[in-house]
């Protein structure tokens, strides 16, 4: 494989990366967003500070983590704390810069359903729920979504809402008072979509080779395009061998679709 | 007195039909070989509580133990679905309560720290708040603001599993601490089980790791890889392997059934289970020492 040859999901992961800055504290997830983080520190954000709701602070994890809780986690990290610890002093507290988020259903507004198809008391499909991502949609400074684009995916309203993003609106968001942003981007295997001054998601990038049609019909609502619509930089080769040789040789979460 | 039990033992004596129990450790030290011996000895009608109830309630629910779960995170970790917590939940055969990571571990932190309830920061993600009554909202006295609070979660019987503890249960635990302390601190009884028991002095050597103090523990077990297939740091590595394998176990329930005879009712205890997993598996989940700079405590 070549730089012209990539995964969606490298294509999500790399793009995901490149949203990071340097000095970040990051709370990260197992699977795609945990590569994102690590593919961030090895390139343009040396000093990213990884943190996990497992409790570990700091963590330069030697090989791929598999659970949210790997031992790899904790060996050469620089601090480990209680659960109530890393969610109350570092997360409730307004230690976080960013939030990585996934889930089922992602609405118009970055609400997100991890929870439930269907009704809750009787579910037709039962999502594993929240875990740590109730709390941090609300107060990490900055949330980022990695999923593929896909219509079911992407419906007008969630059937539940784990998560805040802008509730029916920004200024519904406002009026919580929540102390942090809310949804910055949500990176699919098609674009980027990012909230306008309403918080609705629109689409404000492309990745190469992928059209305006193609993401609006894999919308559940009627997207609208930024008039500053930009087309991402393709995936480095650079990129690509750290994560196919360094981070995820095994491919266990580059390759495929994501998701 | 002496603490020390068999794990039958303290199970016949600490844990009872009916029971809330809370098995410790997130990811981390998650106390399997309990799990199995409650099921050998045929427990009905538990309350489950965990964050993540991973595999061993996974495991405990198929075997009929359970009338209710309580958690925040329902998935095989790593892996996906939790299948057979979830199908009993959609065929409305299980009873569950729900709350988010930070809600559950607030619950327990209440119960350890005697409060009646604990308060959060509002998140305005409400949904979760209006399907579950035990979340209220609450006027802050102070600034006359919202906070959302829960209540303190108090089991009958906690399970937390440590590296190394006494004969009195005055327990050492490194890696990820999760919520084992608050655990054992929130519950009415307390079962200890652990890698191994070392000599008071080496507890005393270093009382800073103690998260856990002997005069809380009911009963000390000493469980050499009580926690597999979760791990221990720095004692054996987690088996993703048969974590990805109860994936599939798990779709069928003959294949259930099947697992539970051969692993759980066909053997008598952790060290014929560990036997039994063999040589491979063993060389397998080792894992090369990475030790910590001694410090200095001082002598006064």
């Amino acid at each position: 494989m070549d730089s012209n040859d990539y995964s969606s999901s490298e294509l999500m992961i790399i793009n995901a990366s490149r949203l990071l800055r340097d000095g970040d504290v990051v709370f990260v997830g197992v699977g795609q967003p945990n590569l994102a983080c690590n593919l961030a520190r090895r390139t343009h954000a040396p000093n990213l500070l990884m943190i996990y709701e497992a409790g570990v602070i700091g963590a330069q994890p030697a090989r791929l983590p598999l659970s949210i809780g790997d031992p790899t986690l904790v060996s050469g990290a620089t601090a480990v704390c209680s659960m109530y610890d890393i969610f109350s002093l570092y997360l409730q507290r307004g230690n976080v810069d960013v939030g990585f988020m996934g889930g089922a259903q992602i609405d118009q507004y970055g609400n997100i359903n991890a929870t439930v198809i269907g009704d809750y008391a009787k579910p037709k499909v039962r999502l594993p729920g929240s875990g740590g991502s109730k709390e941090i949609a609300a107060w990490a400074n900055r949330c980022y979504i990695m999923t593929p684009h896909q219509k079911r995916r992407f419906p007008e309203k969630c059937d539940f809402q784990t998560s805040a993003g802008f509730l029916g609106g920004r200024s519904e968001r406002d009026e919580a008072r929540l102390r942090g942003g809310g949804p910055q981007a949500v990176v699919t295997d098609i674009g980027i979509l990012q909230p306008d001054d309403t918080g609705e998601l629109i689409l404000t990038a492309l990745h190469p080779g992928h059209t305006v049609e193609e993401a609006r019909l894999n919308t559940g609502w009627n997207l609208q395009v930024s008039p500053d619509l930009r087309y991402t930089e393709p995936p480095t080769q650079d990129e690509l061998t750290i994560l196919r040789e360094e981070l995820d040789p095994q491919g266990i979460y580059i390759k495929g679709s994501g998701g | 007195m002496n603490k020390i039990f068999s794990l039958t033992e303290a199970v016949q004596n600490l844990i009872q039909d009916g029971d809330l129990i809370y098995a410790a450790g997130f990811t981390h030290l998650i106390p399997f070989a309990a799990g199995h011996e409650i099921i050998r000895q045929g427990r009905k009608n538990l309350t489950l509580a965990r964050a993540t109830p991973d595999l061993i309630y996974d495991q405990m629910v198929a075997a009929g133990c359970a009338k209710k779960v309580v958690f925040s995170y329902m998935g095989n970790p790593g892996v996906g679905s939790l299948r057979i917590v979830r199908a009993e939940l959609e065929a409305g055969r299980l009873e569950w309560e729900e709350y988010s990571h930070f809600g559950m571990i607030s619950r327990l932190q209440a119960g350890a720290a005697g409060l009646p309830f604990m308060p959060m920061n509002p998140t305005a993600a409400v949904d979760l708040e209006l399907a579950n009554p035990n979340y209220r909202t609450v006027q802050d006295p102070y600034s006359g603001g919202g906070v959302v609070v829960v209540p303190a979660l108090k089991p009958d019987a906690a399970i937390v599993h440590v590296q190394r503890c006494d004969a009195q249960g005055n327990a050492q635990i490194w890696g990820i601490i999760g919520e084992q302390k608050e655990a054992a601190f929130a519950a009415e009884r307390v079962i200890l089980t652990t890698e191994e028991v070392v000599p008071e002095e080496i507890i005393r050597a270093d009382p800073n790791r103690t998260l856990i103090p002997g005069f809380i523990v009911d009963a000390v077990c000493v469980v050499p890889h009580c926690s597999h297939p979760s791990y221990t740091q720095g004692y054996y590595d987690r088996d993703n392997a048969f974590y990805l394998e109860w994936d599939k176990i798990s779709q069928d329930r003959q294949a259930v059934n099947a697992w539970l005879d051969e692993w759980v009712y066909g053997v008598s205890d952790r060290d014929e289970y560990w036997e039994k997993l063999g040589s491979e598996v063993h060389d397998r989940l080792q894992v090369d020492p990475r030790l910590s700079t001694p410090i200095n405590y001082g002598s006064y």
